[in-house]
């Protein structure tokens, strides 16, 4: 494909973000929808001719150079091969729905022109991050989309909680970009380049052998930026507060697209992960605690976003399992299914939240199903995929990545189960909660009750009809399938099948296959039965915050950890400050100066008259140096 | 010729401002502002991207003793002479809505200042250097004590009596090279033939200290820099952007100048422990931003914890540190100038510099905001700011020195987001009080101020390679001196 037409995919919603936001509250309202969904529509038909005219090499694309210093050149370059391709697919093409249920979703708040210029620009790091070809263009779209999260989380400016939310979410982000920083700079001081070609090729073919020191050393601090963008233990807890910002964001960023970043990052460093199989065993474990953790959260949350949110962080953490057992098709495939579905509960939420009148607790919910019919069909769909039933995509990308968990280790793959059962039991919980039972908001909700119009349902048909049958990129061997996802990748991973192809061995019989799917679909029924027989055979609406005791609290209150690092970082990091400004600054006022004192002291012991004036003393030692030379130039 | 124009522009045009009534001052003062910097950029555009000294100009000063009046341009002093003339225009723009009395003579101090510092970049005698440092104190001493605060007599008194301390350690050290110096009339005080002279390894581990003590104290290093956040907060804001913006930069040029090529020994013995020291300034000084309370004050610690930063990178003696900390003060010195001006923007119309008193400007000027956000950008090292590219460079150069001192270094990208979001947040957004309740829109000289900082923000972060390429020849040259 020619050059200038890639350059086309970033540069598009740049423009739409230069237009939207120099001209905010100059161009007309209809406009503004127009030229940020048409910015993102053009990106995703240049991204699908991209894909067309793909020859299965990688194309490197270089505009100019960058930074360049002594020896090392950072070009400003792209790259599209396939793992680029498929992120452009699902980048642009989940973020033009996103953007057309916008023009309805934000249509009545006063800042509609600002949010499309965010959401553009937000589009231009994230396709950055996904098409550099090179990890400090990775660096600009990493930090970019971070930024713009910060602006979207904090969209609503005039509420302190919500610039508090997007603040943390900056700054947690931050700490995991000093470990990205860091393993960019190891790249450079072992491999001379941060070239992905360069940098892969060198790994694969410079002699290093399995977990060498500098390769675990540098997939680990790589993983620390993952684990900040994509929401892991221990930087995960500003992905919840996140969803302080407007539903499509959440849609958008927080779900489909930015957090998988970290996931994207480790595939295309498979080379070196491959390498480093002490880093994997370490990604593995973080995503398979995430994955527990956030689910068990997930089942006491009564905000509707919050129970997305934490299944999110949730899912995020199977897809780091799957790397951690080297399974990057299978992490990808549930990369792309989790973006179908979770965008359409999140917009499907949206559409509740919207017909609720910015109602987001579920306890004041009920029999919505009657009142906004696409939106719970819809979003039943996604609920039955990310619950991973036959034959939804939850239910392949999901089953993939346990298999390949059995594989690698039966505890791990036990507890993904009962992950999995979490799962299904908080996302049916939430279903039957919003849209079965009575009706349990005041009246003028239930008066104002509406589905939402044309600009937000269609998008959310058509990610139904992507949930539903997304699995069929990748249906396995066993099912009668051609693993096309698999093939389609697999030249991604032949550095790392040429450097480590334990990894890739292992195979399943097809009747443990079939076992292993029958299991895990059997868990996710049980959790559903059980979920049934409380909310809909029960009618049980969950309890009022104070009647909460017990585990159930702690899970209520996210096991308290915004509480433990507020105690344990912040604060003694604000006391910290306080006693350096008031102690510190002027104990060493008084050292330096003492010792200053000390030196004039010494020197001015000789002088009779002593009066104490320090300035005196400078002033006088200058007028005697300048004197001296003078005498020195002008009269020898 | 286009050197010593440099110098003499802004001294004759702050003779002339000195000399005409106060009400027409400030147009005096920025054209003559401006008129430099039509010469500034003549020179940029005739730089040659090599390592050799260009411009040059040299007069018989002090003949019988080999001092002369001399100067030139080379890659190492051609940004910090670009940001000078580049700054002034606007530092004196910045004042056009603000009266001071006694116009004349405030202006004529700016230019005068303007002249010692182009003085300082470009000298190539080390005596004139010395000269035009300590003359440069002379112009910002009386902007302080004159125009400051309440408290600016004490404190611009310690200010002064800190920098002229570490300047005599700087004299004592130039004497003594000087002495060590042969040439046809003796000796000579010529920067180059310091360069050249090989002392062992005892005598430049004192003269690396008599160096390293007048130029800590003047970016300033830790733990040299308690002057420095009392002076920026009570000097009148032209000054503090003088301040900030350029003259720190005269402690990280001197340190290229003389510390690096001169004494190369000394920095292997001490080296580190200047590293380690500027690194802790930069752990220090952020934490100590992040509960300040008045916007000025918090800007001036993170000023030092950037300059620690710098510091650190020019003392790893590595490409990447050096260069790093060249592009870096140019972009501090935009971002800084840009930042203590918003400040002045919003204490013009509120009265208070405390975030607690603010909030919900951007609800009454959303244009201010904008300025306010990419220059803060610029500050925290946002990729494709001019922040970044020198936060980078200087952070690998510091990595390359020492794994741990780079990682801890690292720590500002975090806690620079961690004070500047807060001030932005406290400031900006949120509810408005009653100081911002009727906060205006920015006036059109406010924005002829910030527009070209803005321009320069992204021009650095997006293609650097337009500034780097100057300077590399020169820089890589220097290091080959080192590292024989």
């Amino acid at each position: 494909m020619s050059p200038s037409l890639l350059i086309l995919i970033p540069l598009l919603p740049l423009i739409g973000f230069t237009i939207n936001g120099i001209g905010f509250r100059h161009v007309p309202k209809s406009l503004v929808g127009v030229i940020g969904s048409a910015a993102t529509l053009g990106a995703f038909i240049i991204s699908i001719l991209a894909w067309n005219s793909f020859d299965g090499q990688p194309q490197v694309v270089k505009l100019f150079d960058w930074i360049s210093i002594g020896q090392l050149t950072i070009p400003f370059s792209f790259q599209i091969d396939q793992l680029s391709l498929l992120m452009l697919m699902v980048v642009t093409g989940v973020g033009s729905l996103i953007h057309i249920y916008s023009i309805g979703y934000m249509h009545h708040d006063e800042g509609f022109g600002k949010f499309f210029a965010f959401l553009n620009l937000f589009l231009f790091f994230m396709l950055l991050l996904v098409m550099g070809s090179n990890y400090v263009i990775m660096f600009i779209g990493w930090e970019g989309v971070g930024l713009c999260s910060y602006l979207l989380i904090g969209f609503w400016n005039k509420v302190t909680n919500y610039n508090n939310a997007a603040r943390k979410a900056f700054i947690m982000n931050r700490i995991g970009d000093l470990g990205f920083l860091l393993g960019i700079f190891m790249i450079i001081q072992h491999f001379g380049s941060v070239e992905y070609l360069e940098v892969f090729n060198k790994a694969a073919n410079g002699g290093f052998g399995i977990n060498d020191t500098v390769i675990v050393t540098i997939t680990a601090l790589l993983f620390v930026g993952a684990m900040g963008k994509s929401a892991q233990i221990p930087l995960y807890t500003w992905l919840p507060d996140a969803m302080a910002g407007p539903t499509p964001v959440s849609a958008l960023i927080h779900a489909a697209t930015m957090v998988t970043a970290g996931i994207y990052m480790v595939i295309r460093s498979n080379v070196l992960y491959s390498l480093a199989p002490a880093t994997l065993g370490f990604v593995g474990g973080i995503g398979l605690l995430t994955a527990l953790v956030a689910a068990s959260i997930g089942l006491y949350q009564n905000d509707i976003k919050k129970v997305l949110a934490y299944s999110t962080v949730s899912q995020l953490g199977y897809m780091f399992l799957a790397l951690g057992v080297g399974a990057y098709t299978s992490a990808m495939f549930h990369v792309m299914t989790h973006a179908f579905f979770k965008a359409l509960l999140f917009l499907g939420a949206g559409s509740v939240i919207h017909a609720m009148s910015d109602e987001q607790d579920i306890r004041n919910m009920g029999g919505l199903r009657k009142h906004l019919p696409v939106t719970f069909w819809t979003f039943t769909i996604a609920t039955f995929a990310i619950a991973g039933i036959f034959p939804l995509s939850g239910f392949f990308s999901k089953d993939e990545i346990l298999a390949h968990v059995f594989e690698h280790n039966k505890i791990m793959w036990a507890l993904g189960i009962v992950g999995a059962m979490m799962t299904a039991f908080y996302m049916f919980r939430l279903l039957f909660v919003t849209f079965f039972g009575d009706f349990r908001g005041t009246h003028e909700q239930e008066h104002h009750l509406h589905e939402s119009p044309a600009t937000m349902t269609i998008p959310l048909m058509v990610l139904a009809v992507l949930s539903a049958v997304g699995g069929l990129m990748n249906i396995p061997h066993v099912l009668g399938g051609g693993e096309a996802l698999g093939h389609f990748m697999a030249p991604l991973f032949e550095g790392s099948k040429q450097v480590n192809p334990a990894l890739f061995e292992g195979h399943l019989e097809h009747s443990t296959e079939y076992i292993l799917m029958g299991v895990s679909v059997g868990a996710a029924v049980l959790a559903i039965g059980f979920a049934y027989s409380l909310f809909i055979s029960k009618a049980v609406v969950p309890a009022a915050d104070k009647d909460v005791t017990g585990f159930p609290k702690v899970l209520q209150n996210k096991y308290y950890i915004d509480e433990l690092y507020d105690s344990v970082f912040v604060k003694p990091i604000s006391k910290l400050s306080d006693i350096l400004y008031s102690f510190g600054e002027f104990l060493i006022d008084v050292i330096v100066n003492g010792s200053g004192r000390l030196v004039q002291f010494l020197g001015g012991r000789l002088r009779l008259l002593q009066t104490g004036e320090t300035g005196f003393y400078v002033f006088a030692m200058v007028i005697g140096i300048v004197l001296v030379l003078a005498w020195n130039f002008l009269l020898k | 010729m286009l050197t010593l124009s440099l110098i003499l522009i802004p001294l004759i045009a702050g003779v002339i401002t000195l000399l005409t009534k106060n009400n027409s001052a400030k147009q005096l003062a920025l054209v003559g502002a401006a008129i430099e910097l039509v010469l500034a950029v003549v020179i940029y555009a005739q730089f040659q991207s090599t390592a050799a000294q260009q411009f040059s100009f040299s007069y018989p000063w002090i003949q019988s003793a080999g001092i002369s009046f001399a100067g030139g341009i080379d890659g190492i002093s051609i940004l910090l002479v670009m940001l000078t003339a580049f700054l002034t225009p606007l530092i004196v723009l910045s004042t056009f809505r603000q009266p001071y009395k006694n116009a004349s003579t405030f202006y004529a101090l700016i230019l005068f200042m303007q002249a010692a510092l182009m003085g300082v970049f470009t000298a190539t005698d080390a005596f004139l250097f010395y000269l035009f440092f300590e003359a440069a104190l002379i112009p910002i001493y009386f902007l302080a004590a004159v125009w400051g605060g309440e408290d600016r007599i004490k404190v611009t008194f310690k200010f002064f009596v800190y920098t002229i301390f570490g300047s005599l350690f700087m004299l004592v050290a130039l004497v003594y090279l000087y002495y060590q110096t042969t040439s046809a009339q003796g000796h000579t005080s010529e920067i180059s033939a310091f360069y050249k002279l090989a002392l062992d390894a005892q005598k430049q581990g004192w003269i690396f200290w008599a160096f390293f003590i007048a130029f800590a104290i003047k970016m300033p290093v830790f733990p040299f820099h308690t002057w420095q956040p009392d002076t920026y907060t009570e000097s009148p804001t032209p000054a503090t952007m003088l301040l900030a913006g350029i003259m720190l930069k005269m402690g990280v040029y001197g340190v290229i100048r003389f510390v690096l090529p001169i004494v190369p020994l000394g920095l292997q013995t001490w080296g580190t422990t200047a590293i380690v020291l500027s690194v802790i300034g930069i752990v220090y000084g952020s934490i100590i931003a992040i509960q300040q309370r008045d916007m000025k004050r918090l800007i001036a610690y993170s000023s030092f914890a950037h300059v620690g930063l710098m510091s650190a990178g020019v003392f790893s003696q590595t490409l990447s540190g050096v260069q790093g900390a060249l592009i870096q003060m140019l972009a501090h010195g935009i971002n800084v100038v840009g930042l203590f001006f918003i400040i002045e923007i919003i204490f013009s119309r509120t009265k208070t510099r405390n975030i607690e008193q603010l909030g919900g400007i951007t609800q009454r000027t959303p244009h201010l905001t904008v300025y306010f956000m990419i220059l803060m950008l610029g500050s925290v090292a946002l990729p494709l700011t001019n922040g970044f590219v020198g936060e980078f460079l200087l952070l690998r150069g510091v990595y390359e020195s020492n794994i741990w001192l780079g990682a801890i270094a690292g720590t500002t990208i975090i806690l620079g987001a961690v004070y500047m979001l807060r001030l932005f947040q406290k400031s900006m957004f949120g509810a408005k009080s009653a100081f911002t309740e009727h906060f205006a829109d920015l006036s059109f000289s406010e924005r002829a101020v910030l527009v070209p900082l803005v321009i320069m923000v992204f021009w650095m972060g997006l293609y650097p390679n337009s500034f780097l390429k100057l300077t590399e020849p020169a820089v890589s040259n220097l290091l080959q001196m080192i590292h024989y």
